[in-house]
């Protein structure tokens, strides 16, 4: 007694995340000791490889959960169930993209080097932790993993000013928010007396806490360095300035994988363990940066030149558009996020792989005059960026139009039809911006304007080829996807010891 | 019940747009050939579900479901009824008839797999009876259009583009939520399944008062825009001027009924309440649509602007029918849809070919032509004695009869709008006076008169013009069924509805069409 316990790990139930990682790190050893004798593309089959490798054990599990019901692992540390392993699955997915979109844009910049493919598959083993965890301790290790890994990311672009701008903003903003989350789980850990999710649940149902404000505290501070994750307003001023220096396919990884990792640790922590009894509590909270994400994000968008910060604030509407459906509060909500985090992903990603494209060597043009003219240029690339911005904007037969169906659905039916509102409205007035990059495409410029010829290297157009059919199949044939977030329900289970 | 034919005709456009798509751009010979053949192949599947249309039967025909997506209970069911088949029809009809009378300045091999893409979706937005498919085909419909106008239109024509998809977006953000709400709303009333069916929805009027009628304001917001009622009409002007020809007779014959349709499938149907509550607002936004169009539309400058006004006048009228909601009114207001897009269709094919000959439409840069082109005058004549409202001619028995509703359901709505036909006359007259009278000088003097291939695509349309207006029975004999059964279904639903001035069920069955006929 009073020693440590070693709980005992059932290592296939976490393989996902085992794959990951390991991959991470087996390639870092193997690329040090083999040197420079490797060939060049090895590292992003590697990782390409390592993503579908996780994909098909999310995909075993799913199946396992499915027969004997969601679990509790290592101690109770980590939960298994289908929303986790939903979220792993779009993890593994903007893996997959990341890779392809970084094996095209470091052949292009001459930066070929294993590190960032480390990075990258760390990255998102720290995501699926953060997915899976059942403790608040789990889910910031997770976190940290995560974002350390990104920090590095965003500033790798070592000839560039501002990627190690980026890199360093990103930093000491995301320092902050780790600062805030943990401030939060220390308040919580003090009025409840556990870190652990479950127990944290029980212990709130069973007993009315004295010290609410210490609960309270600790909730708004959680929800601060999740907004700030998220990029949320008025958590969001990183964002901007970030993806706009950042690597290109680091920031459709950072949009897409980030966001979803951040949504999944937001939603176990206050759906699930906060849910049953503080939801009237946080709440409102969540109500109002919810609103003014959705409002600042599509009306900043208005105002920028430059693509990619456009998008950036066009990714803080969508936050907002999560938000909403977080705020429900119920399973329905969490399933509409689901599916919207999945739909974003694909959508996110094959933007910022066409603007990796256009922003030609060096990374650099990326102001709206540089995509005049693309409509004639070259048609294809103008069509399939459309077809994302249109996504965006939740055009019908397109997955954008569905995740704002569900996530509008999922307000309605608690009771927030005024929410739905101020969301599609502000649903409206992004669209106009996502019009202005295609009016620019095709309606303006001539081919006199044309300064540098435009390369589609062909791991981009296999990653912008994934991200189109994951855009148009999730709009057009959606019932698989819906009826898998449907059935990827949330639950926190005890541990069995 | 399931049959084949209303999915086949939405998807050959799509798979003609598909062929398109995969012609290589060096045969820009092969692009019109398709897009023509593909237009004419969903036409003849029109003519076949025309002719095989039972005449008497109110309810769905050629009904087709299949299961979309599951667990929202969205399924793709279509079907015609009376209300919906001819406006099928015309959107089928009008597209060879577009893509015959035009052709693109540039790029033939987008315009005309945006053109396909566009047909699909006109059809498929007629015949959907689920709320979300609807929906979907409402807003896809923007897309096509908008890359029509602002790639192959003049002058503001980004302007107008953009701001055409923005105001339609908002109307259907608004109708999105109105729609997941009243899904919602009624799976908590009735328990079972969520689902979108439009025929379960209007039959089972699940909802409080309340909640319907801030459903139908969501509705009617998104119609107003599309039909466009004052003050949310202004897209109109600008998108219809900008737009290619082949663009402003689709905006004309096609987009513009979305929203007088909208009104009577999903309003009166789904809202029977809320629209009798709402009339006397939708009457009113109607007259003054009336009076404001023809008013603006004499003032014009430019005669394709003054055509695109009149519309405003025109679907007022339709507006104006439908919320009378009496048999003859809603009987005239579908007449008149389908009027407004054979008449004003012609006219801008007309104005399109005067604008090729002249490269301009100022009124005031035209004149005296119709010595230098006779015929393209006399054509000009019989189409916009037509839309004035001539008796004999198709535009005067919709209009005849949205009025007759109108002073049998809302008298003083009605009174007001008969100063719109005059109105009507004074425009157009005064524009055909000012462009084919008075002295043809310089390149006036040596206008081209129309072609035989011109005079080819316009005939079907005179042809329609005449036949209509002499023989409106055949598509009144098709309507008057359902609308009878919508107006029932209103009187069911509504309980002082017979307290007002209508009496819809004393109205006689052959009373509405006898009444055209003669006309």
């Amino acid at each position: 007694m009073g020693g440590m316990v070693i709980p005992s790990i059932e290592f296939t139930s976490v393989a996902p995340s085992i794959i990951l990682a390991l991959a991470g790190i087996l390639l870092l050893t193997v690329v040090s000791v083999t040197k420079d004798r490797l060939p060049a593309w090895f590292s992003a089959v590697w990782t390409i490889s390592a993503s579908v490798a996780a994909l098909a054990a999310v995909v075993r599990l799913w199946a396992r959960v499915g027969e004997w019901g969601a679990l509790s692992l290592v101690g109770g540390a980590v939960g298994l169930d289908r929303f986790s392993l939903f979220v792993i699955g779009t993890l593994c997915v903007s893996v997959l993209v990341g890779a392809l979109l970084l094996e095209g844009y470091l052949r292009r910049e001459q930066l070929e080097s294993p590190e960032w493919y480390v990075l990258l598959l760390l990255a998102a083993a720290g995501g699926t932790t953060m997915a899976a965890a059942n403790d608040l301790i789990v889910l910031f290790i997770g976190l940290e993993i995560l974002s350390i890994s990104v920090y590095v990311l965003a500033a790798m672009h070592r000839r560039r000013l501002s990627s190690l701008e980026s890199g360093l903003k990103y930093f000491i903003h995301g320092a902050f928010a780790s600062a805030f989350l943990l401030y939060g789980i220390a308040m919580v850990y003090g009025a409840t007396g556990s870190t652990n999710l479950v127990r944290i649940q029980v212990f709130l149902a069973d007993n009315v806490i004295t010290q609410n404000g210490l609960m309270l505290g600790g909730i708004a501070l959680m929800l601060v360095g999740f907004a700030f994750k998220v990029a949320a307003v008025p958590f969001h001023q990183w964002a901007p300035d970030v993806y706009q220096g950042a690597p290109t396919p680091v920031s459709a990884f950072m949009a897409a994988a980030v966001k979803t990792a951040a949504f999944a640790g937001m939603i176990r922590v206050f759906v699930l363990a906060l849910g049953p009894t503080y939801r009237d509590e946080w709440r409102p909270m969540v109500l109002a940066i919810a609103v003014l994400s959705l409002l600042v994000g599509s009306v900043m968008a208005l105002v920028q030149t430059n693509v990619k910060r456009m998008l950036a604030y066009s990714s803080i509407g969508h936050a907002g558009f999560i938000l909403v459906a977080v705020h429900s509060s119920t399973a329905m909500g969490t399933s509409a996020a689901l599916f919207y985090l999945l739909s974003y992903t694909f959508m996110v990603m094959g933007s910022f792989g066409v603007v990796e494209v256009v922003g030609r060597t060096g990374d650099g043009h990326h102001q709206l005059d540089d995509y005049k003219g693309l409509g004639r240029t070259r048609p294809g690339l103008a069509l399939v960026f459309s077809i994302f911005l249109l996504a965006q904007a939740g055009v019908p037969l397109t997955a954008g139009f569905l995740s704002k169906f569900y996530v509008i659905r999922s307000a309605i039916d608690s009771g927030d039809t005024a929410l739905g509102v101020v969301a599609m409205l502000a649903a409206v007035v992004a669209a106009f911006l996502y019009l202005r990059v295609i009016v620019a495409m095709y309606f303006e410029g001539d081919e006199r304007d044309e300064v540098a010829p435009v390369r589609l290297p062909a791991a981009v157009s296999v990653a912008l080829g994934i991200a189109l059919a994951g855009t148009l199949l999730l709009g057009i044939v959606p019932d698989p996807v819906t009826q898998a977030a449907n059935d990827a329900t949330a639950e926190l289970v005890p541990s069995r010891r | 019940m399931n049959s084949a034919l209303l999915p086949a005709m939405i998807l050959v456009p799509f798979v003609g747009a598909g062929l398109v798509a995969l012609i290589p751009a060096r045969r820009a010979e092969l692009f019109r050939p398709v897009a023509l053949l593909t237009s004419i192949v969903v036409l003849g599947m029109a003519v076949f579900m025309l002719v095989n249309f039972t005449v008497g039967d109110a309810g769905y025909q050629f009904e087709t479901s299949t299961t979309w997506i599951k667990d929202l209970g969205i399924s793709l069911h279509f079907g015609v009824d009376g209300i919906s088949l001819f406006l099928v029809v015309l959107a089928a009809g009008i597209f060879p008839i577009a893509l015959l009378g035009s052709t693109p300045s540039h790029d033939p091999k987008p315009y005309y797999g945006w053109l396909l893409v566009l047909l699909a979706g006109s059809i498929g937005v007629f015949c959907a009876l689920d709320l979300v498919v609807f929906f979907v085909f409402f807003e896809i419909v923007l897309v096509p259009m908008y890359f029509l106008i602002g790639l192959w239109g003049h002058g503001r024509r980004v302007y107008a583009a953009t701001k055409f998809f923005l105001y339609t977006m908002f109307g259907s953000a608004l109708m999105l939520v109105g729609l997941v709400a009243l899904a919602v709303l009624h799976q908590k009333a009735v328990g079972g399944p969520l689902t979108f069916d439009l025929v379960t929805l209007a039959r089972e009027q699940a909802l409080s008062t309340t909640a319907s009628r801030w459903i139908f304001v969501a509705f009617a917001v998104a119609f107003a825009v599309k039909v466009p009622l004052f003050p949310l009409h202004t897209w109109l002007p600008d998108a219809h001027t900008e737009a290619p020809t082949a663009g402003s007779v689709l905006l004309a014959a096609v987009m513009l009924k979305l929203g007088t349709y909208g009104f009577v499938r999903f309003g009166l149907d789904l809202f029977p309440e809320a629209s009798v509550w709402a009339a006397p607002v939708m009457l009113t936004l109607g007259v003054v649509g009336i009076v404001y169009g023809a008013i603006c539309a004499t003032m014009q400058k430019d005669l394709k602007r003054l055509v695109a006004y009149s519309s405003v006048a025109h679907l007022g009228f339709i507006v104006l029918g439908i919320f009378s909601i009496t048999t003859q009114g809603i009987e005239g207001g579908i007449l008149q849809m389908v009027n407004h897009g054979i008449t004003t269709g012609a006219l801008f094919l007309l104005v399109g070919m005067v604008y090729e000959r002249r490269h301009t439409r100022e009124i005031s840069a035209l004149s005296g032509l119709q010595s230098s082109a006779p015929v393209m005058a006399g054509v000009f004549t019989l189409v916009m004695l037509a839309s004035i409202g001539l008796p004999g001619l198709n535009g005067f028995v919709g209009e005849f009869l949205a009025l007759l509703g109108a002073f049998k359901g809302a008298r003083w709505w009605g009174v007001v709008a008969v100063t719109g036909v005059i109105l009507a006359a004074l425009y157009l007259l005064w524009a055909y006076q000012r462009v084919f009278h008075g002295k043809a000088e310089g390149e006036n003097a040596k206008m081209r008169d129309l072609t035989w291939s011109e005079g080819a695509v316009l005939a079907p349309l005179l042809f329609l013009i005449v036949f209509l207006g002499i023989y409106p029975k055949v598509m009144l004999d098709r309507i008057e069924p359902s609308v009878k059964a919508l107006v029932v279904h209103v009187d069911r639903n509504v309980e002082d509805f017979d307290g007002r001035d209508v009496t819809p069920k004393v109205a006689p069955a052959a009373a509405g069409a006898d009444e055209g006929g003669e006309g």
